[in-house]
């Protein structure tokens, strides 16, 4: 288990960077993934004393303080409506309530972890970080950056017209995943699939040739998949093979975009492709 | 450093190493309902309410609950002994190891829902893992319970009052009557 | 048997501990281990073969806080096995405390003892340890005469003849047969075979194992452990330490689960050893980690089968072989394979003619085994039992007649079951319940619900023993008490089971009195009468037998204390005095005398003793009976398995209480379906285990299951207490192979190896298409 010398709860959002600025500390979310590490930790900062937890929703966007835990997530009415349920979907089945009590939206985007869920997610929403340091840079770029010094303050999503829909692929309902997907399609931009925990990180594979141009179909919606999961490199773990997460990732990107066609889904009808 | 935390109503006070948890916090203050059975945050034994959440609290620093109101089951025995009366009546309660865990988040999740679904209960408490049980018999013990509470909540609606124990409740039911059993010996072993 | 008109048992009563459990009072071992004890914990091998040259230990000597810190160099050099087993016990004696030769990553390399966790950590880590690494024996396949020897050591020791060869690698080897299997088999009109993988299973108990132990005042070492047994411990801790068993009590409080993980000394020989050197208490918690790392897992398996049938699906010969692993040491090695052959062949003794039943048990470099509900049935069934389902599909038959046609009913003779007799049995009523209850004969086994999903139904059989034959020991003592309350002491250890509870209700038929007026004492090596222990589906069947007789030994004690005190002296009269409802009664008198005064008689002047103890043990081990039906729903494009409905049948006699003997199904079910879909165990080339924690071990979650439905169809076994048969262990035998069934009804091939997983599932479908087209 992890050792740490010093707890500082911060008074800053500076103090916690300056801080955080020594090799041996470490910002600490929801200490889920943290405390499973053996390493020795000199000062961890807590920054759950800086109202940096809850969600708010404005005209044009939603701010999510990096402390907002997931549960908070799957239960904010505007996002729910707003992500057609894939929100609540992306995390609902990661561990249990009591986990998803602690587990913050900062440590989970910030640890950028093949596994996540919630990067799938937020990937295929118009999403941006705000670094303390580092000011607004979309999250598709923060998720490629290494690792550094700066504090992840909120994730900011930026509304469009859009729909989404997120799946997943997992050996037990709360496993970990063995595939992560999710479909957003919005009007002035080509529908973008993501795909997680390949095992590797989330990446976005965009309709650029505009397979869903002329609509969502059963028959675009697979060929979709099949690009999709061409454009990608899977690996093998002890949860899958290789084989099998390309197969799956090439199921899941049709069954998101099928999903949004379903008319119980959502009233906002939605053509496929870039050219709309 | 120093820390205050409220547990079961009475404030601690205690000068605590950076990575003590809430879990042994706890435990060191004789909240021995409180249980370890994992270590990596997957099964749920270590549940305990922090400000009315429920939370593992083996992955909490007592540091961060600074401040926090912290409930165990040993500041919700009434609570516990009711419903758990239902359990011990399917006689799923078995090794008693995950009990402690899964009734605080039974507790926390009827705070939260009136009356949930099959569906709902399965996914608020999948994080609470049980290994003796095949969770059949926790199921059946939710469904009586909750059924148990509605007709309470009627007939009390009814009579003015519902705070009658099971036992004097109308219901003829058999899960009723070995309720009233099971508390019934309770009392005895207390007395 | 009429089991109507009982008051107690059967009955659907709540365990007598159950308010202080869902309560969560302190009554588990680290609840009432003293604050102030040492911490024990170990260190590891992270080698899987590896000769220890040096131990630097002075560095970690200076950690403040630390007591001790010992080596192979300071504990004793005998050797004893840590099965809990009667003596003289099958499992070879293999094991030192510590060892200069470490054989999986885990085993033990030094005992570090301090006065908290922190600074025994820290110590651990302070030790250096330089290792002559060597290679290991990993693939079990190759272990027997493989050149590398697991144990070299001359000072190995087998105590049986099981056929154990350290020189071979081999923990046991033996064949057995009936009849000329080949020559029946030559003319057979259909054989199949199969080899059919299981693996090394956990138990995943929610309470690790854990031990405290303390120096009394007369000197003894006293242990309180979370085991299954008491006795065996006294035994392993003696050998271990090479004391006196008369130097050691062992005694248990309330357990968090065990299913066989607690028959087997895992925790216990570090504390007792640092208390006994130090003087001072100790206790050893494991991690979860070490739990799943360094334990008493299942056996892995590979039982190759064959069965010999005619064209209308007599099955005539099975031929089984297992390879079993026993790992880095021998706990049960040789035993539960027996277990694969001898509690699954039998199940189709009707129309057997002949049967062969080898096996090898083999050393190798990975986590030894131990125990685990089902104890080598489970393997053995899961591979009979699929390879049936494949040769009623090869006839075109349905996987439940093929079944119904062969299953042994009551009466027969069990020539592969060590030719016991079949007295009690109900095999043929559970087949035909189960498949009402799932409504088998109602809809079609495999229907494509159109929408990409297939539901498919499947089916398997199950039997497992009640308790050791003539050798399992079960004792009882039942002491009257003042008020006329009744002491009930076992020797046999609830677990979470609730048979402290079932024994109360066994007392409480034959006593008349309310069940809560029992007070039992389980599981002290000092107050106890003698118990094997908990384990080989015993308790209720041998242990329960004990209390029966022991019961109805104390009413004869009343009743002859009773007349005395009475004053009747008339020879008829005494013949007809009655004991009911907590008083004696004289029917031609009229006289009466409650039991609370005679319990006061007995505390005044001279009586026949008040206190009895009866032991028993059983010529035969009646086996349950079980069918178990699986639905399930695949998702053709993903693999995806969804239990839809379980339906299960069981033949386990009278239950003695109907709702714990419900959940031990659901239960078990629950294990069997993580055995057959999730739980998998997974080493690198290096021999370390990835499935390290429950992060990566998946056990089922209330969510990966439904509707896991139980009825009983109950025989009547005359040789049990009120017509008592076991039912904790075969009650995880039937998932495996009823999901394989039901799988294959949409895959068109049977699985050879656990767990299913979606992936194998999609492999198949994929591969079935494609030899369609």
């Amino acid at each position: 288990m992890i050792t740490i010398q010093n707890y500082v709860k911060a008074e800053s959002l500076e103090q916690a960077w300056e801080l955080n600025q020594k090799r041996s500390a470490r910002v600490m979310g929801g200490m889920l993934w943290m405390r499973l590490s053996r390493k020795k930790i000199q000062t961890v900062i807590d920054l759950s004393g800086l109202g940096l937890d809850g969600i708010e929703e404005t005209e044009d966007a939603f701010k999510i303080g990096c402390m907002t835990t997931l549960r908070e997530l799957e239960n904010h009415p505007g996002l729910l409506a707003y992500t057609d349920g894939a929100v609540k979907e992306s995390v609902r089945h990661i561990v249990g309530v009591q986990f998803r009590n602690l587990a913050t939206v900062g440590g989970s985007i910030f640890g950028r972890y093949g596994f996540s869920d919630v990067l799938t997610m937020f990937l295929a929403l118009d999403s941006y970080v705000e670094l303390y340091k580092g000011g607004v840079i979309p999250l598709v770029q923060f998720a490629q950056m290494k690792k550094d010094n700066d504090i992840l303050v909120r994730v900011i999503v930026k509304k469009e017209a859009c729909r989404t829909a997120y799946l997943s692929q997992r050996n037990t309902k709360t496993d970990f995943p063995v595939l992560t997907c999710a479909v957003s399609a919005a009007k002035g931009r080509p529908v973008k699939a993501v795909i997680g925990a390949r095992p590797q990180r989330a990446v976005i594979v965009e309709d650029e040739s505009g397979i869903l141009a002329g609509g969502i179909t059963a028959e675009t919606a697979a060929e979709f998949g099949r690009y999709a999961a061409s454009c990608l490199k899977f690996g093998s773990n002890m949860r899958a093979s290789a084989e099998y997460r390309g197969r799956i990732a090439e199921v899941l990107v049709k069954r998101a975009c099928l999903k949004q066609e379903d008319p119980k889904q959502k009233n906002l009808k939605l053509e496929g492709g870039r050219t709309c | 450093m120093l820390v205050q935390i409220t547990v079961n109503g009475k404030l601690l006070k205690e000068e605590v190493e950076a990575d003590l948890t809430l879990f042994t916090f706890l435990r060191n203050h004789g909240c021995y309902s409180v249980k370890c059975g994992c270590e990596t945050t997957n099964c749920g034994l270590c549940t305990v309410m922090m400000n009315g959440n429920p939370v593992l609290s083996c992955a909490v620093l007592a540091a961060r609950a600074d401040g926090a109101q912290i409930e165990t089951l040993e500041g919700l025995q009434e609570e516990a002994a009711e419903f758990g009366a239902f359990i011990a009546n399917q006689g799923a309660d078995q090794c008693g190891f995950c009990n402690p865990g899964f009734i605080m988040n039974v507790i926390a999740m009827l705070r939260e829902y009136e009356n949930p679904s099959e569906e709902e209960m399965q996914e608020f408490l999948a994080g609470n893992l049980c290994r003796c049980s095949g969770y059949e018999g926790q199921t059946r013990a939710l469904k009586a319970f909750l059924a148990q509470r509605a007709e309470k909540g009627s007939a009390g609606a009814n009579a003015g009052s519902n705070t009658g124990a099971g036992a004097e409740s109308s219901a003829g039911a058999d899960a009723e009557n070995s309720t009233a059993h099971a508390s019934e010996r309770q009392g005895k072993g207390e007395a | 048997m009429n089991t109507e008109n009982l008051k107690y048992v059967s009955k659907e009563l709540p365990k007598l501990d159950s308010m202080a459990l869902v309560t969560g009072k302190p009554v588990y071992l680290d609840d009432v281990a003293p604050k102030d004890c040492l911490v024990v914990k170990v260190l590891r091998s992270p080698h899987a073969s590896a000769v220890i040259e040096t131990i630097q230990t002075e560095k970690a000597m200076l950690v403040p806080g630390i007591e001790g810190i010992y080596t192979w160099e300071d504990v004793p050099q005998s050797r004893f096995t840590m099965a809990g087993q009667t003596y003289p016990e099958p499992s070879p004696y293999d094991r030192l405390i510590l060892d200069r030769r470490v054989r999986y990553v885990g085993d033990p390399v030094a005992i570090v003892a301090g006065a908290d966790e922190k600074c025994v950590d820290k110590a651990l880590k302070m030790i250096k340890v330089t290792y002559q690494v060597e290679e290991p024996v990993l693939d079990f396949h190759t272990a027997k005469d493989n050149p590398v020897l697991v144990h070299p050591e001359e000072s190995w020791k087998s105590l049986c003849p099981v056929g154990a060869d350290n020189k071979r690698n081999l923990c046991a080897s033996d064949v057995c047969s009936d009849g000329d299997v080949d020559a029946v088999m030559a003319d057979c009109d259909v054989v199949v075979e199969g080899t059919y993988h299981t693996k090394a299973n956990q138990q995943a108990m929610m309470e690790t194992f854990r031990t405290y132990c303390s120096i009394d005042a007369y000197g003894r070492l006293n242990v309180v452990s979370s085991t299954q047994i008491v006795f065996h411990v006294r035994r392993i801790i003696s050998n271990a330490l090479g004391i006196p068993k008369s130097k050691i009590r062992v005694t248990k409080p309330r357990i968090g689960g065990g299913f066989g993980a607690k028959q087997s000394v895992v925790s216990e020989v570090f504390p007792a050893f640092v208390t006994w050197k130090t003087g001072k208490p100790s206790k050893m918690i494991f991690s979860r980690k070490e739990s799943q790392i360094a334990s008493s897992p299942r056996h892995e398996m590979e039982v190759t089968v064959k069965v010999g049938a005619s064209k209308d699906g007599t099955i005539r010969a099975v031929d089984l072989y297992t390879l079993s692993n026993t790992g880095a040491y021998g706990e049960h090695g040789p035993t539960t394979v027996g277990l694969s052959g001898h509690k699954s062949i039998p199940l189709y003794s009707k129309n057997v003619e002949a049967f062969r039943f080898a096996y090898d048990v083999v050393y190798t470099n990975v986590m030894s085994a131990g125990a685990y509900r089902g104890y080598g049935a489970t393997q053995g069934i899961f591979a009979l039992e699929s390879l049936v389902s494949e040769l009623a599909d090869k006839l075109g038959m349905d996987p439940t007649v093929i079944r119904e046609k062969n299953l042994v009913a009551e009466g027969m003779n069990m020539p592969a079951y060590y030719n016991e007799p079949n007295d009690s049995c109900a095999l043929d009523r559970c087949m035909a319940r189960a498949k009402e209850m799932i409504g088998w004969d109602t809809k079609e086994r495999v229907r494509d619900m159109g929408n990409g999903k297939v539901r498919s139904m499947g089916v398997a059989m199950a039997m497992q023993g009640s308790g050791i034959s003539n050798l399992d020991v079960g004792s009882a003592t039942i002491k009257l008490n003042d008020d006329g309350l009744f002491t009930l002491l076992i020797g046999a250890a609830d677990m979470g089971t609730g048979c402290d509870t079932t024994m109360a209700q066994v007392a409480a038929e034959v006593l008349q009195c309310s069940y809560d007026q029992i007070m039992v004492l389980g599981a002290d090596t000092d107050a106890s009468p003698y118990d094997s222990g908990s384990y080989a589906s015993s308790t209720a069947f041998v242990t329960g037998k004990a209390v029966e007789k022991a019961a109805q030994q104390m009413v004869s004690n009343i009743l002859e204390n009773a007349a005395a005190w009475m004053g009747i002296t008339d020879e008829s009269e005494k013949e007809a005095l009655c004991y009911e409802n907590g008083r004696v009664y004289s029917p031609v008198s009229g006289r009466e005398m409650s039991l609370a005064e005679i319990a006061k008689s007995a505390m005044a002047g001279p009586h026949k003793t008040m206190e009895v103890t009866v032991s028993h043990c059983c010529p035969t081990s009646p086996p349950p009976y079980m069918v178990g039906i699986a639905e399930v729903e695949i998702d053709k494009e993903t693999g995806s398995v969804e239990l839809v409905d379980y339906a299960a049948a069981i033949d386990c006699g009278t239950p003695l209480n109907r709702n714990l003997a419900r959940v031990q199904v659901e239960g078990g079910i629950g294990q069997g379906i993580g055995m057959a879909l999730y739980e998998d165990i997974q080493y690198n080339e290096k021999g370390r285990l990835y499935n390290n924690s429950f992060m990566q071990y998946k056990i089922p979650t209330r969510q990966d299951m439904k509707n896991i439905r139980v009825e009983f169809e109950s025989s009547y076994e005359d040789r049990g207490p009120f017509g008592a048969k076991s039912i904790g262990e075969i009650v995880i035998n039937t998932p495996s192979p009823a999901l394989n069934n039901a799988i294959a009804g949409v895959t068109g091939c049977y699985f050879h190896e656990l767990p299913i997983t979606p992936e194998k599932i999609l492999k198949a479908i994929r591969e079935n298409e494609k030899n369609r087209k």
